[in-house]
């Protein structure tokens, strides 16, 4: 972790051309020490802050007055520390009668915020303060500190559960990793009002820029493994299958054990799992099929690259496989040499500094907190799979001289459907999704495909896409609309860019034309509405071969039916009900 | 004197200041950026440096470097 110091010397750079954030930082004591170290750590992962620090102990007046310097400042976000130390003074100055209600208060005070703030909001929960009044009995009576403190930790992850503006960090986690006796530095607080020590600083703020960069789409999505003690202890080439450690039998396999048992969560929770190991490939993946006690399997592991290429290049192939970005990757390698060749080649990825002793690995790892998210669904579980999946196809692909011999071999089929009650909801999510290859950035509801259905003069047909890998089920939809008896146009036309480069685009329009053909139309009108997010497809309807028209303030697109030749494609229609 | 040079060192570094020359006599009227915020990340250095922790009595009695020096060798004696 980066020191104060040089956390504060981090103000000194340019971050002219960097992303900056509006933050008000609201605490009960002194908080010029936080914001320091809240600007430094925003510098380290590169962004800057654009910092208000409200005067301390005004935190009710400036969120309640909505004339407030608070908010004419239009945060961003809001950071609000509130202290177990002064709410312990509070409690501590109260009639026994009351003591209960402060917390009641605070938390009511709290609900408030996402309303009253209406924007992102960080709040610190309560590291425990055992003020020893009542001993264990703390945890037997709800009118000491301890029982009280601890229900509104709980009381407050019941309102995160419920609310999407209001993010806990972790204070109290902090706390309980590195101890009071770290955190609350009592010499320097009696001169100075700072609560928490400067060598406990930096590791606060980076829980706090931690949610802020998850906010803002800075997550880790994949984790790539070495093999060789790293999962487990020895080395599988050697050793072999029975001397390798892994369980309780052996040496130090129990550390891999666990090791692997967190790898398996993160797994389960979304995270794409990666294997990166110099090995003969069969011999790498004896232990996934054959080990009894390996916790990870093969169908856990999305791309498994075991090779005697460097590792440099592996991680390039994985991440073009994966199509996603370096700065979302981990790599964890428990040799330095490695570790360090691959830092310097491909800078963005993250690669943690492993303790040398295994049974180190997880407390470290802990202590990173790497895998950071602000959102958590059902969405997230078959990622694998997904995953899985689409490196075969890219291994394929590699196999093939050409790319029409490539989707040839893929052996792809698409039915066609009208809208009908299964694939509606899909329909319409798939509107509400997509953003590269949309054409006109119309979103429908349910309701809205409906009634294209029910209009005599709206047609829209689905496409799904399947092939020998696996089906990708419904991704694409064009909708048209009848302007005369003898022209057509393409209201929208979105696809999932899951299927890019099969040539789907051809053998959608094969299809809409033949349809449009059967119901007298003589041509075809397409428009291309650009956004922000859709240049992927502005020269579309041009590519597929129509004509830009003459006069235009609209740009509008022609295709004449008579001559159309229909379009090469490796995609053969099985027929649904048009 | 040896804790002489190691204040120094410790002065130049928070204050980020290569050649800065601190005295016995020198007191935070001497260098502007003696501020509260930089005054306990020189007391939190120094505690680091010598091994020592300063009680918060003591925190506030310097007048000078001399009285933090005298301070810290009562302690590492």
């Amino acid at each position: 972790m980066k020191t104060f110091k040089e956390l504060k010397r981090n103000l000194k750079m340019d971050m002219s051309n960097k992303p900056s954030y509006r933050v008000a930082l609201l605490g009960d004591s002194a908080t010029q020490f936080l914001s320091v170290a809240l600007q430094g750590m925003a510098i380290e992962r590169g962004f800057s802050l654009n910092i208000f620090e409200a005067d301390y102990n005004q935190i009710q007046m400036q969120v309640m007055n909505p004339a407030s310097e608070l908010h004419s400042f239009k945060p961003d976000f809001v950071i609000v520390f509130q202290s177990t130390h002064k709410l312990l003074e509070n409690y501590s100055l109260s009639d026994s009668n009351e003591r209960i209600q402060i917390f009641q208060e605070r938390l009511n005070f709290v609900k408030s915020l996402p309303t009253l703030l209406n924007t992102q909001i960080i709040y610190f929960n309560y590291p425990e303060i055992d003020d020893s009044v009542f001993g264990n009995y703390s945890n037997s009576t709800e009118v000491s500190f301890l029982f009280q403190l601890r229900k509104l930790n709980f009381n407050l992850m019941e309102l995160a559960v419920s609310t999407p503006l209001f993010h806990i960090c972790d204070l109290s986690s902090i706390q309980n990793k590195y101890g009071r006796n770290y955190i609350y530095p009592a010499a320097i607080y009696m001169t100075t009002e700072l609560l928490i020590s400067l060598d406990a600083l930096p590791f606060l703020a980076s829980r706090a820029i931690d949610i802020i960069g998850a906010i803002k789409g800075s997550l880790k999505k994949c984790l790539i493994l070495d093999l060789d003690n790293t999962l487990w202890g020895g080395v599988i080439g050697d050793d072999g299958i029975e001397k390798i450690q892994i369980g309780h039998g052996l040496g130090i396999g129990k550390a891999f054990t666990e090791f692997q048992q967190w790898i398996k969560k993160l797994q389960q929770r979304g995270i794409i799992l990666a294997v990166c190991s110099k090995n003969t490939e069969s011999i790498a993946k004896e232990p996934f099929e054959k080990h009894s006690e390996m916790v990870l399997r093969l169908s856990d592991i999305a791309i498994f690259v075991a090779n005697w290429n460097s590792k440099v290049e592996n991680i390039r192939y994985i991440q073009k496989v994966l199509n996603i970005g370096f700065d979302s990757m981990v790599f964890l390698d428990d040799n330095p040499y490695e570790r360090n060749v691959v830092r310097e080649q491909i800078p963005l990825l993250t690669v943690p500094e492993l303790p040398k002793d295994p049974a180190e690995y997880l407390e470290y790892l802990y202590s990173l907190n790497l895998f950071e998210t602000v959102s958590f669904s059902n969405a997230d579980l078959d990622r694998t799979k997904q995953y899985q999946v689409e490196a075969k196809r890219t291994e394929l692909k590699q196999s093939f001289a050409s790319e029409q011999d490539f989707l040839r071999n893929l052996e792809m089929k698409s039915i066609i459907e009208e809208p009908n009650s299964f694939n509606i909801p899909r329909i319409a999510q798939l509107s509400q999704r997509s953003n590269q290859f949309n054409l006109r950035t119309i979103r429908y509801s349910e309701e809205d495909v409906k009634k294209i259905q029910d209009n005599p003069d709206c047609f829209c047909f689905a496409f799904t896409l399947e092939d020998k890998f696996g089906d990708n089920g419904l991704v694409s939809v064009v909708v048209i609309s009848k302007k005369d008896e003898k022209t057509a146009f393409i209201e929208n036309w979105f696809m999932s860019c899951r299927v890019l480069k099969r040539g789907m685009e051809n053998f959608v329009l094969n299809q809409v034309v033949s349809a449009c053909k059967k119901n007298g139309f003589m041509q075809l009108i397409g428009e291309y509405i650009p956004t922000p997010k859709n240049a992927l497809v502005s020269d579309h309807y041009k590519s597929l071969g129509f004509s830009l028209t003459e006069d235009s303030n609209e740009k509008l697109f022609y295709l004449d039916l008579s001559t159309f030749k229909p379009r090469k494609t490796f995609i053969s229609a099985n027929q649904g009900n048009l | 004197m040896e804790i002489m040079i190691q204040m120094q060192n410790i002065f130049r570094d928070i204050f980020d200041n290569d050649s800065l020359v601190i005295s016995e006599q020198t007191s935070a009227v001497d260098i502007d950026a003696w501020d509260s915020l930089n005054n306990i990340q020189l007391i939190v250095a120094i505690e680091h440096q010598f091994g020592i922790k300063f009680d918060s009595e003591e925190m506030t009695s310097w007048k000078n470097v001399g009285d933090m020096i005298t301070c810290i060798i009562g302690k590492i004696q």
